[in-house]
């Protein structure tokens, strides 16, 4: 064909002309603008209204955190370096960042103990928050909670050793005794465990703490962002496995038990928790000699425990009642007892859909922890409103404190958000 | 943890074998340790330095009486305690004695069943207003809003004092004093009003000091001291005489610099019972002789204390005003050791 007008026309064109690029106005960023921050009149001014809001707030707050001074000593020292211009003066972190992190009586030289049991909770964590890993991980889990008390408080290795013989024999015990009836087996196993701590306890030498490999650090010393941690980790671990029970034994067919746990449940959840906690430091003193207390920590412990148990029982409830009667019909069909029904049908499921309820939960507590701060712990907010702002160098610095103590709690909390949101959709095997 | 549990237990099967009743002096002696409460961090009072070390007005008096009652002044335990937990822990036995600037006032020392062993500081409410406000009285503040924190005997004695000249005002209540810093700093108040030691120091942490003024009215007297449970005399005359101590160690003379040459050459025969030269005053708190010598070695008198933690060299800036000893127009005044 081309022959035929070769005369008439002076080009003719033999391959197919490149694919041009879509004009700007049709894709690529000018596009994504235009759809998304531009697409009508009124679209377009409230984009225009947010930039503005968004440039405020930068250009106020940026100039403040990057032209912040971080190598003096004093509130004073930084202002006169900053000479009128308005920065912030982190220098006070420099300068107290083992005080928050640590509380101010902890031995600088042991940071290593805390640092260390720190690092090991992450792989004591992660075979229960991944259960793709080996199940024999497991067994470093179970050992976990004594290396860490070990490391943390120091002392003889002896008590946590005793302690850790004391749930061996429980367990052994209850495995022996299970089989005949689940109550015997629990009945015997708790026996079993308090005979052996009493014994254990008596066995170790007054004075054991003394001379020991690791130098014992009292309670008292604990503070910062460290005791968050602790009491976060240890409340959340426990209150789990109570939580569920007390689930259980809310639907419990048996009376006694079943009001048991209703009126704890009921009566925990009607307190608040900075009552129980005054009732942990200041009413506990009066029924113990001044000489002998329990610990502070382990009463706090016992308190925000019973309260996010409380808690966490109900949110199990609700998953619980979500599961239609079938389910545990069917495992009685089965030929399962309540034991296996529980284990292997309902539970399951039921802690499936409570996941966002228990994070939700957990991540309330951990920021709850902050209000021992009022019965005189230094956790990281008492150490903040107590003796760093009552110093005489920084007293006055309010803002790149409190920045810090969020920045460190968010960065946990947010871990969890998102932590539950993919062990979520790691579940996710129906319905959605 | 599990080891405070089997504690815990043996605890309980152990508390009828726990100390019945023992004189304090006797437990902190076999203890080695005084317990001390203070505040959980007070400019200038009490506060744990960047070592962790604790430090103050009020934390002197506490390494005073180690010093006098066990020879060493860091023999303390330092108890932090919050203005709620502050009188249960010492009714609990919790620790020895109190010194967390305290008032002394009626109630606290009959009802409460404590023992207020003397005053450290005499403190009193006061008002604190910007420069440009151009206010040099509180009575010219009528109509003013001010900064007050809610739930303390500074609300009522602001009530009282604006109702006893017959001016008005409008309280603007807040929780804290940092959170009071912070409100007047914005403006949200013409006046802050509390304990003057509480205001020269919160004035000392802003970026201009010199543009507030604190009013020249003081509206309350609030005496701080150190206090001791009800029922333990000997035990409450050891911490009073060891505060008397500091304060005649002023009035005499006696420095921590000058107090090893004094005991060993004054002709002063009050100076020579104080230190333990003469007389037999330690024996009869049950002490040794050095125990005032050792006090104010570690500590220095009471104008040293001052001048180290609160006075005018200090960011916080006191002057000694009431503080002063009697015999320059203030009101320390301490018994005769005889």
């Amino acid at each position: 064909m081309s022959d035929t007008h070769a005369q008439s026309v002076a080009f003719v064109r033999e391959t197919a002309i490149p694919p041009a690029a879509p004009p700007s106005t049709a894709a690529g960023p000018v596009k994504w603008v235009r759809d998304n921050l531009f697409p009508t009149w009124a679209n377009a001014l409230l984009t225009v209204a947010a930039l503005y809001v968004i440039w405020l707030v930068l250009s106020s707050t940026l100039p403040w955190i990057l032209g912040g001074v971080w190598n003096t000593n004093s509130l004073a020292a930084c202002r006169e370096v900053l000479d009128g211009r308005s920065a912030a003066c982190f220098s006070v972190l420099t300068e107290r960042w083992h005080q928050l992190l640590y509380g101010f009586k902890y031995p600088s030289e042991l940071y290593w103990r805390p640092n260390l049991a720190l690092l090991l909770l992450f792989f004591a964590a992660a075979p229960v928050l991944f259960f793709d890993l080996p199940r024999k991980l497991l067994i470093f889990t179970g050992l976990y909670p004594f290396i860490a008390y070990w490391l943390i408080w120091g002392g003889t290795i002896l008590a946590p050793l005793v302690a850790l013989a004391g749930f061996i024999a429980g367990y052994l015990i209850y495995a022996r005794l299970v089989k005949a009836s689940f109550a015997k087996g629990f009945l015997g196993g708790i026996a079993a465990a308090v005979i052996v701590w009493g014994i254990g306890g008596y066995l170790i030498p007054a004075g054991a703490s003394d001379r020991a490999m690791l130098e014992a650090i009292p309670s008292r010393d604990l503070g910062g962002f460290m005791l968050n941690l602790m009491l976060g980790v240890t409340c959340v671990s426990l209150s789990l496995p109570i939580g569920i029970a007390l689930a259980l034994g809310r639907q419990s067919n048996l009376p006694l038990i079943k009001g048991i746990c209703v009126v704890f449940i009921e009566f925990i959840r009607g307190v608040p928790l900075i009552t129980l906690l005054f009732v942990a430091s200041v009413m506990l003193a009066y029924f113990f000699p001044p000489e002998s207390t329990v610990d502070l920590f382990l009463r706090v412990v016992i308190m925000i425990t019973m309260f996010s148990s409380a808690y966490i029982a109900e949110v199990i409830r609700g998953g619980l009642a979500a599961l239609p009667k079938g389910q545990s019909e069917a495992a009685s069909s089965l030929g399962l007892d309540y034991a296996q029904a529980i284990r292997l049908i309902i539970l399951p499921q039921a802690l499936k859909i409570s996941i966002p309820g228990i994070v939700n939960i957990a991540v309330g507590l951990f920021k709850d922890t902050t209000l021992v701060s009022v019965i005189s712990l230094f956790d990281i907010v008492g150490m903040i409103r107590g003796p760093i702002l009552a110093s005489t160098d920084w007293n006055g610095v309010y803002w790149e404190l409190l920045m810090f103590a969020s920045i460190l709690f968010f960065v946990v909390c947010y871990g969890i958000s998102q932590y539950s949101q993919w062990l979520e959709r790691r579940l996710a095997t129906d319905h959605r | 943890m599990n080891k405070s549990m089997i504690f815990g237990a043996l605890t309980v099967a152990g508390l009828a074998a726990g100390a019945a009743g023992a004189a304090t002096l006797d437990d902190v002696k076999a203890r080695g340790k005084l317990n001390c409460g203070v505040t959980t961090g007070l400019i200038g009072f009490a506060a744990p330095d960047a070592n962790g070390e604790w430090k103050g007005f009020d934390v002197a008096v506490c390494r005073a009486v180690a010093a006098a009652v066990l020879g060493d002044a860091t023999a303390v335990e330092f108890v932090p305690t919050t203005g709620k937990t502050r009188f249960t822990a010492l009714a609990s036995g919790e620790i020895d004695v109190l010194a967390r600037n305290t008032t002394w006032t009626f109630s606290r020392d009959v009802d409460l069943k404590f023992d207020f062993i003397g005053v450290n500081y005499y403190d009193g409410q006061g008002f604190m207003v910007p420069k440009a406000l151009g206010v040099s009285s509180a009575k010219d503040l009528d109509g003013a809003t001010v900064c007050i924190q809610t739930g303390t005997t500074t609300e009522l004695n602001l009530a009282d004092f604006f109702r006893v000249n017959n001016i008005s005002y409008e309280p603007v209540p807040i929780e804290t004093n940092a959170e009071a810093q912070q409100q007047y700093l914005a403006g949200a108040c013409d006046v802050y009003t509390t304990d003057a030691s509480g205001l020269a120091a919160t004035r000392a942490a802003f970026e201009n000091p010199g543009d507030h003024v604190l009013l020249p009215e003081i509206v309350s007297k609030e005496p701080l001291g150190p206090l001791v449970r009800h029922g333990d005399s000997e035990w409450g005359d050891v911490v009073r005489w060891t505060l008397n101590a500091l304060i005649a160690a002023e009035e005499l003379g006696v420095s921590s610099a000058n107090v090893g040459e004094m005991a060993s050459s004054t002709n002063n025969p009050e100076i020579a019972r104080l230190l333990g030269t003469e007389g037999e005053l330690g024996a009869m708190l049950g002490l040794d002789a050095d125990w005032a010598k050792r006090a104010i070695e570690t500590q220095g008198n009471y104008g040293e204390i001052f001048a180290t933690n609160i006075g005018e060299d200090t960011p916080i800036g006191l002057a000694r005003g009431l503080n002063a000893q009697w015999t320059d127009g203030g009101l320390l005044y301490s018994p005769p050791f005889r």
